[in-house]
């Protein structure tokens, strides 16, 4: 049913759709109307049968999930930010004990500074983690992604992480075909555990592994991934069967076919590139579009399929490697190893900062003429750096550089307090 | 000839003879049929408080809930000696996550169970003083709180023993530590507050917290069971003497139990919603310096360098413990 909503109310109708049965809750902006939405949900009787836990933080988040999981339920969280950073011991335990939780990520910066808004340092810090990454473009993909997301988990018993930008995707009403329950039924069986703690049939779970077979375990942990690669496909085109929509897959394409450049990101922004990928287009640019959908497992094969007819590329990515450069250009290097394309890092929209299309212009036009630094910072204040890093030479006591920002560019009303 | 009362007890001992009871008065422990839950083959030290504590809390458990019971673990001497891979000791279904998150791995559990309806399967979740009233304290509070379905138990051995006997937040002041070594001026732990987890516990209002030792077992096992009896949150604290972390000999565990209990230094009660309802009186009270100087965690008190102010002021806590929780037989104080 078509419906002007929310994002994070959408998703919330999504979760409830796919019949969770135990819910831990713990309020992070820009989350938390996700879990509030299915806590209301849960009170009024609509989503039954099913726990609603309001835990005390996303470490117990995580760690109810992990016992509802392995209890034989169909768990959920939704978390951001700190709140990731905060479970990531259960995270990465959930995924060595092979369990399938399904969770949002509301991608938001990761502080120091403390910042509310949107980029995708918090996942990226759990890519190595063993969760499966899918990045939802709009809030119709966000819903869509949830649902593939426990047929995908419980295939594999692996947990998943549905990752939507923070605030730009949770926070925008847009019109969102909310499918009906006999859909999302047929598509999504009730969880037949791998495993499961049951006093008819005891196990234990979790034991000390040595060297001896530790290896292994995370072997399979990788293979899941690599099958994972398989089925992603599959899944959409079951999905594309019963919803009627093509959502999901390893990747999506732009006016790829012919295009000398390509630009590659994840998530919301690929909107506005698609925008201004068109309005070049329209000047006789060849230029295309790769939109990343599965970041774990990453699809080396079907990125360098997609970019080898290319001349180079430009990763657009709302990370940074710090000390390094970029997350998903790194990635994206490793699948086209060897091929000799020329390809650029553009690092963009890191804490909220807002990716206005006449800056994509102007740097798909520098990356086109390759004239980019192989690292890119997308919008910089270099006078703000500069001064800072100046002031640091000058000044043993130069202060707290993220007041001293807020001083020199003029964002209170003051002159920087030291140096 | 006069009236001569049954005597339970065996002679010089302070046991219950379970071949003078009824049947249905024996131990768990006594019953052939027992679960077994912690089987034999596990790589405990000898002597080990906590396998003994384990085995007849979760067999109590078990028996309590008529086998229909799951356990989370924390990461601890307890998870690391029961199930080195591939072998497991649990004869019941056991979860092991992560050191600070079983009582909330617990409350997925329960609350697993309870959207599947399946009232009569029962969770507990265990784990040893760090893992309790360190690491997992934030969990347990939050379990605590929402008064969910879960008895947990703590294998108080007071301090970290699987990592090398570190000092935790229930290792007694003065007492030797890989962490508060017993050098200079004050040697050993500090003398701080101390983190009392079952008064903490009981601030939370919860149904029931008890405390116990394995030199009481029949009072462990009719605890753990009365506990089962129960819903909501439940927190049982049973001291576990550690031989190695704490220098003393294999064969003094129960030893040491009694002595903890009969100096005051570990006081021994239940408490219903937040209310003290009964402590388990003191039967030959004794000096702490009886239940120290076995022990090598607390050698450096005595002998050539001799601590005695500090051992008064141990004395001063065991004093403490026995006039706040009323330990003394009646007439006694």
């Amino acid at each position: 049913m078509l419906k002007q909503i929310e994002g994070s109310k959408a998703v919330a109708e999504a979760i409830a759709l796919c019949r969770p049965e135990v819910i831990c809750a713990y309020p992070i902006s820009p989350q938390t109307h996700i879990v509030e939405g299915l806590g209301e949900m849960v009170k009024s009787g609509t989503l039954t049968p099913c726990e609603f836990i309001n835990v005390e933080s996303e470490f117990a988040a995580m760690s109810v999930a992990i016992g509802a999981s392995a209890a034989g339920a169909r768990a959920y969280t939704a978390t951001a930010s700190q709140g990731l950073l905060f479970m990531v011991e259960a995270v990465y335990n959930a995924a060595g004990l092979g369990l399938p939780i399904v969770m949002t990520v509301a991608n938001r910066a990761i502080g120091a500074p403390i910042n509310i808004w949107n980029d995708h340092s918090d996942s990226l810090s759990q890519r190595d983690s063993g969760w499966m990454q899918l990045f939802a473009e709009t809030n119709q993909e966000a819903v869509d992604l949830h649902i593939q997301a426990f047929r995908l988990a419980e295939e594999l018993s692996m947990p998943i992480m549905v990752c939507m930008d923070g605030f730009i995707l949770t926070h925008a009403f847009e019109r969102v075909d909310i499918p009906s329950q006999e859909q999302v039924d047929a598509y999504l069986p009730p969880f037949e555990p791998r495993q499961v703690l049951d006093p008819a049939e005891p196990m234990s779970i979790g034991a000390m592994v040595g060297p001896e077979a530790f290896m292994e375990v995370k072997y399979l942990a990788h293979a899941k991934q690599m099958q994972a690669i398989e089925l992603i496909p599959k899944l959409a085109d079951e999905f594309k069967q019963i919803f009627g929509r093509d959502s999901g897959g390893l990747i999506r394409t732009y006016q790829i076919e012919d295009a000398e450049t390509v630009v590659i990101a994840m998530g919301s922004i690929l909107g506005t590139i698609k925008d201004v990928v068109d309005e070049m287009r329209a000047e006789g640019h060849k230029i295309g579009v790769l939109g990343i959908i599965s970041f774990r497992p990453f699809p080396l094969e079907q990125v360098r399929a997609a970019l080898i007819k290319s001349k180079r590329f430009i990763v657009l990515e709302k990370s940074l490697a710090v000390g390094m450069g970029g997350i998903v250009a790194t990635n994206v290097r490793m699948a086209v190893t060897g091929s000799g394309l020329r390809g650029f890092t553009a690092i963009a929209g890191l804490g909220g900062r807002a990716i206005p299309k006449s800056s994509l212009h102007k740097l798909f036009r520098q990356a086109e003429q390759e004239e980019l630094e192989p690292v890119t910072f997308v919008d910089l204040d270099w006078a703000a750096v500069n001064k800072q890093l100046e002031r640091e030479k000058q000044t043993r006591r130069s202060g707290p550089i993220a007041e001293n920002m807020l001083h020199d560019k003029g964002i209170v009303g003051v002159s920087a307090k030291f140096g | 000839m006069s009236f001569q009362p049954v005597k339970f007890y065996q002679t010089g001992t302070l046991t219950v003879g379970n071949r003078l009871l009824a049947q249905d008065e024996r131990s768990v422990q006594a019953n052939q049929m027992r679960s077994n839950s912690i089987n034999s083959g596990h790589r405990a030290c000898q002597g080990c408080g906590e396998a003994l504590g384990a085995r007849y809390a979760i067999d109590a458990a078990m028996a309590e809930s008529n086998g229909q019971l799951i356990a989370a673990n924390a990461t601890g001497c307890l998870e690391v000696f029961s199930t080195p891979y591939p072998e497991s000791s649990w004869q019941l279904p056991w979860i092991h996550s992560l050191f600070g998150n079983a009582p909330a791995v617990a409350t997925g559990i329960a609350a697993a169970m309870k959207v599947k309806g399946r009232n009569d399967v029962r969770v507990v979740a265990q784990g040893g003083d760090g893992g309790t009233t360190d690491i997992g304290f934030g969990c347990l509070s939050g379990m605590f709180e929402r008064n969910d379905d879960v008895l947990y138990i703590c294998y108080d051995n007071q301090g970290y023993m699987n990592t090398g006997v570190q000092r935790s937040s229930a290792t007694p002041p003065a007492a030797r530590t890989a962490t508060t070594m017993p050098v200079g001026p004050e040697p050993g732990n500090v003398f701080g507050q101390g983190k009392n987890v079952p008064e903490i516990a009981m601030a939370h209002n919860i149904p029931y917290v008890a405390t116990a030792t394995v030199a009481d077992l029949r009072d462990l096992e009719y605890k753990v069971r009365k506990a089962m009896q129960m819903r909501g949150a439940r927190y049982i604290q049973i001291f576990v003497p550690c031989p190695l972390g704490w220098g003393a000999a294999s064969h003094d565990t129960i030893r040491l139990a009694r002595l903890a209990k009969e100096t005051g230094m570990f006081p021994v009660f239940e408490a219903e919603h937040g209310e003290v309802t009964s402590v388990l009186k003191i039967r030959n009270k004794v000096a702490v310096e009886e239940y120290l100087k076995p022990q090598k965690r607390f050698a450096h008190l005595f002998g050539k360098h001799a601590h005695p102010e500090t051992v008064a002021r141990l004395q001063a806590i065991a004093d403490r413990n026995i006039r706040k929780y009323n330990l003394l037989p009646e007439g006694e104080n």
